[in-house]
């Protein structure tokens, strides 16, 4: 696994020459040789700055904005934890800290013979099938005792990863529920002859009639941005397919990436007819590493059957092809203009919109930027006329839409509804009995409580872009909110200062009701901090970071009070802790060097009586050494 | 007033040329939106967020957002100064900012657009980050503590002296500015005083060397007159307490 330092020049020149020495592939590029080198080095990041003539602290910038490019050394193996609520529910905690003591290593740093590290990263997408984690960046999947005892030995054997059990890495698609998109044979092509048979024109006119809109969770009129990037001046065009899925608690675009690979790649193919674009990316999160190789064959078999390529299905001019990118552990690479920076090689923070990427996209050139399904649903409308989609849905939500169900329920997986179902009924399919709430549309979505059960799933309703996680009633609702405001904190891209520092800020005081310290100006700082993102962040990471804090402030404000220490403030600091460097420095750590109990109980009465009127009771009296 | 489209703010008509920010027109209209990434020689940033207005009820960063005639933009409301004081407090607490000890205070405009928001403490816990200053250059020092990341340096370096002294790495609120050196070292690169990027920082982040209060608190720069009157301190001439070299 490991490469001689004589041969790094060697390797990283390689790497960079089978990438055509562009600098667009830099991300690409950095994930290889990292793959042969398990770090990128200072020299590794040197030769690859020379070879692609950028400056070092460009290579820098990447190599340190993505969560899996290391710049500091690892273990041949390493094993990366999703720490996403529902992994958390299956007990994924509990397996992590098994791991580590059964590998004798900290989390996140490497054991001393250089051989494995363990750590945690951000839902991996597997929330219907975990304890899930990746290991080297594939995925390993329903994790438990037994194969961590297994997956410790191979490890401490060398083992390598062609020699797991392939059990380990199998990853199912657990479709639970079917409708016109997941339910019906499609045959491959059928969109792209429609097309040619009856023109772009009439293309336009049936995804106008079908009502489609964006199903990445924004829900943006498919049809008004396919014309506005045709109508956009510009020689070259581009049709990106947005496969970042990096909300927690999705996983539909895993399922038609893995399944229905064929509609999605057709459907971006009839949008570069469409448009006028020959070039096209999915850009497909680094989680999904899993998936290269196969999507890779798919794309092969469509260009040997004239489906992809030059001249597809013999019509002269009618070209076009799909590049395949890795994103590597970014969240906010999901946000389309800073996707289209790491489509670029660049770092991921958000452009400046507008303009807009149907103008100003990919190289600054008009760009269409879809997600997964909705891609898959244009193929389908082309084949099959928009009436006939928008017959399903609502008025102002056409179609389906398929949601990923995961966390207590008896049947996790995807399910397809038309747009309009009610929360209940996803209950009662996946047999939810004792859910006290739902945390839906990821943690930037909106916290559902029982009274909200009979609202729709729609654009007008709850919108959302699928994710759908139950909390039974044994659950602490709070334990999710802390694991969703530390998301946000590893997540936020750092650029501008409401969520920079508010996402920091707002996961310090969720820490510190959680933990029992809190008081009730704490809930109403985290108001104050939630209405500035909303307001004030560059993009919709920051935007939404809170909607899940408050949210649940309102759906769930016991769930909260329950934490809260009784006083009305409470500081930040412990005044007992922070005489720990005396005590360090005397040597003394004798009761008489601590802060007696009373103290804390005192400044917690202090607090009440501010509050009341009612006169003390004997207690109380005497705790504060009052005469009766 | 002669023709040509117009916008409102605060109920004040603004006209503006085609292509031009809010920001931008209200400037040339004498209009003072606070902001500190944003400086009238270098394009558009959008980081710093002090400038958030509302345009047609939405908020938005005014140094971003293209002038369109009939926007009805907001700018002094309650509202939108409890946010700008809240994004104010949170540069505040993210660095060190010990004013009091600070050779730039009075003519900082971190400083003076804290005051000219209301921002007087801040009531969120502060992060107190551990950041080693930057001696190593013969006239300027780099105190990181006092950095708020509006990359204007950077732009400075990169765009302007053609030199990119200056960088962001990493990301979230592990974010910081480092010196394109190996050894991370002002002293290392071909920095120089006579810079742009020496003339550019909103901050005390990037102090010259040898020349410490020469004209006492009390009487500097924001002192005497609100930063919506004196302007940007990088506009201002040194012979005046601000940091435009003549
Ligand atoms: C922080 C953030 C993350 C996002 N992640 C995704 C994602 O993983 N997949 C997706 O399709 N859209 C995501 N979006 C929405 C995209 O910006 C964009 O609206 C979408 O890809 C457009 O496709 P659609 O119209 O087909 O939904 C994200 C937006 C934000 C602000
Ligand atoms: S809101 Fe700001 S800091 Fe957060 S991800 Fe978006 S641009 Fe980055
Ligand atoms: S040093 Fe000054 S100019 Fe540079 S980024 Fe920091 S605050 Fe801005
Ligand atoms: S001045 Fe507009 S965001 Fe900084
Ligand atoms: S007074 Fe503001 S940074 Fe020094």
């Amino acid at each position: 696994m490991l490469v001689e330092p004589g041969t790094l020049g060697q390797t990283v020149e390689e790497i960079v020459q089978r990438h055509g020495s562009l600098p667009t592939r830099l991300l690409q590029i950095l994930r290889e040789v990292q793959d042969s080198l398990t770090w990128l080095s200072p020299e590794a990041m040197d030769v690859v700055a020379k070879a692609l003539g950028l400056s070092p602290d460009k290579v820098c910038r990447v190599a340190e904005f993505y969560s899996f490019l290391y710049t500091t050394p690892r273990g041949s193996y390493d094993i990366l934890f999703s720490d996403n609520i529902t992994d958390r529910m299956l007990g994924s905690r509990q397996l992590l800290r098994y791991l580590c003591d059964k590998l004798g290593v900290g989390i996140g740093q490497p054991r001393a013979d250089g051989r494995v590290t363990v750590g945690v990263t951000s839902c991996t997408g597997m929330c219907d099938q975990g304890p899930a984690a990746l290991v080297n960046g594939y995925a390993l999947t329903a994790l438990d005792k037994p194969r961590l005892d297994r997956i410790a030995s191979l490890v401490n054997q060398l083992a390598p990863l062609s020699e797991w059990p392939p059990e380990y890495f199998e990853v199912t698609t657990n479709i639970r529920r079917a409708d016109i998109l997941l339910g019906r044979h499609f045959a491959d092509g059928a969109a792209l002859r429609a097309v040619l048979k009856r023109g772009p024109e009439a293309m336009l006119e049936e995804l106008v009639k079908s009502g489609l809109r964006g199903q990445g969770g924004a829900g943006f009129k498919l049809a008004l941005k396919w014309i506005s990037c045709r109508d956009a001046p510009g020689a070259v065009k581009y049709v990106v397919c947005n496969a970042d899925e990096g909300e927690p608690g999705t996983f539909k675009d895993r399922v038609l990436m893995q399944e229905y690979a064929d509609l999605v790649f057709e459907g971006m193919t009839l949008c570069g007819r469409v448009i006028g674009a020959r070039q096209g990316f999915v850009y497909l999160r680094g989680e999904y590493r899993y998936l290269l190789e196969p999507l890779t064959v798919t794309l092969q078999r469509r260009r040997e059957i004239g489906l992809l390529g030059k001249n597809i299905l013999g019509e002269p001019g009618f070209d076009f092809d799909i590049d395949i990118h890795l994103g590597a552990g970014a969240y906010v690479c999901g946000e389309e203009s800073a996707l289209i920076e790491s489509l670029e090689g660049k770092h991921g923070v958000p452009r400046i919109r507008p303009p807009f990427p149907t103008t100003h996209g990919y190289l600054n050139q008009p760009t269409v930027v879809n997600n997964v399904e909705t891609f898959a649903v244009t193929a389908k409308i082309a084949a099959e006329g928009g009436a006939w989609f928008a017959s399903r849905g609502t008025l102002e939500s056409k179609g389906t839409k398929l949601l990923s169900v995961s966390g207590d329920c008896e049947r996790p997986g995807i399910y397809e509804y038309p747009f309009g179902v009610t929360v209940r009924r996803v209950l009662e399919d996946c047999g939810a009995r004792d859910a006290q709430g739902i945390q839906m549309a990821g943690p930037a979505g909106h916290t559902i409580s029982p009274k909200q059960y009979d609202r729709r799933i729609c654009f007008d309703d709850l919108s959302t872009g699928g994710s759908f996680m139950v909390f039974a009633k044994h659950r602490d609702i709070l334990d999710g909110m802390r694991n969703f405001a530390h998301f946000f904190v590893h997540e936020s891209c750092g650029f501008c200062t409401p969520c920079r520092v508010g996402t920091s800020l707002l996961c310090d005081l969720v820490d510190k009701v959680h933990t029992g310290h809190g008081a009730r100006a704490d809930l109403d700082e985290m108001r104050r901090l939630g209405r500035i993102m909303k307001a004030g962040s560059h993009c919709g990471l920051g935007q939404t970071a809170p909607n899940s804090v408050l949210d649940s402030l309102d759906q769930f404000p016991e769930a909260w009070m329950r934490r809260l220490r009784s006083t009305s403030y409470e500081p930040a600091f412990d005044l007992d802790a922070s005489l720990g460097e005396a005590r360090r420095l005397s040597g003394r750590d004798d009761p008489g060097a601590h802060l007696p109990d009373e103290y804390s109980d005192m400044v917690r009465l202090a607090g009440l009586l501010a509050e009341r009127e009612a006169p003390l009771s004997d207690d109380e009296r005497n705790l504060l050494g009052v005469m009766p | 007033m002669n023709g040509g489209p117009l916008f409102t703010i605060d109920d004040h008509p603004v006209l503006f040329q085609d292509g031009q920010t809010i920001m931008e027109a209200a400037r040339a209209a004498g209009v003072y939106i606070p902001h500190l990434c944003f400086n009238p020689e270098f394009a558009p940033h959008g980081s710093c967020r002090v400038c958030l207005v509302k345009v047609n009820g939405r908020t938005q960063a005014s140094c971003t957002t293209p002038a369109m005639a009939g926007q009805v933009v907001q700018s002094e409301t309650e509202e939108l100064r409890d946010i700008r004081r809240g994004i104010l407090e949170m540069m505040f607490v993210e660095g060190n900012h010990v004013c009091p000890a600070c050779e730039k205070s009075g003519a900082c405009q971190l400083q003076a657009v804290a005051y000219y928001v209301g921002m007087l403490a801040s009531p969120f816990t502060y992060f107190y980050p551990r950041r080693a200053l930057d001696a190593s250059h013969p006239d300027v020092v780099i105190d990181f503590n006092r950095c708020i990341l509006c990359e204007l340096c950077v732009r400075a370096s990169r765009d302007i002296d053609g030199k990119n002294v200056f960088a962001v790495q990493n990301r979230g609120i592990q974010a910081h500015l480092v010196i394109n050196t190996p050894s991370g070292k002002l002293g290392a690169t071909t920095f120089s005083i006579t810079d742009k990027a020496a003339q550019v920082c909103p901050t005390g982040a990037m102090m010259i060397k040898n020349q410490g209060y020469g004209s006492p608190i009390g009487s500097r720069l924001y002192d005497q007159e609100s930063v919506k009157i004196v302007g940007d301190v990088a506009q201002v001439p040194e012979s005046e307490g601000g940091r435009r070299h003549e």
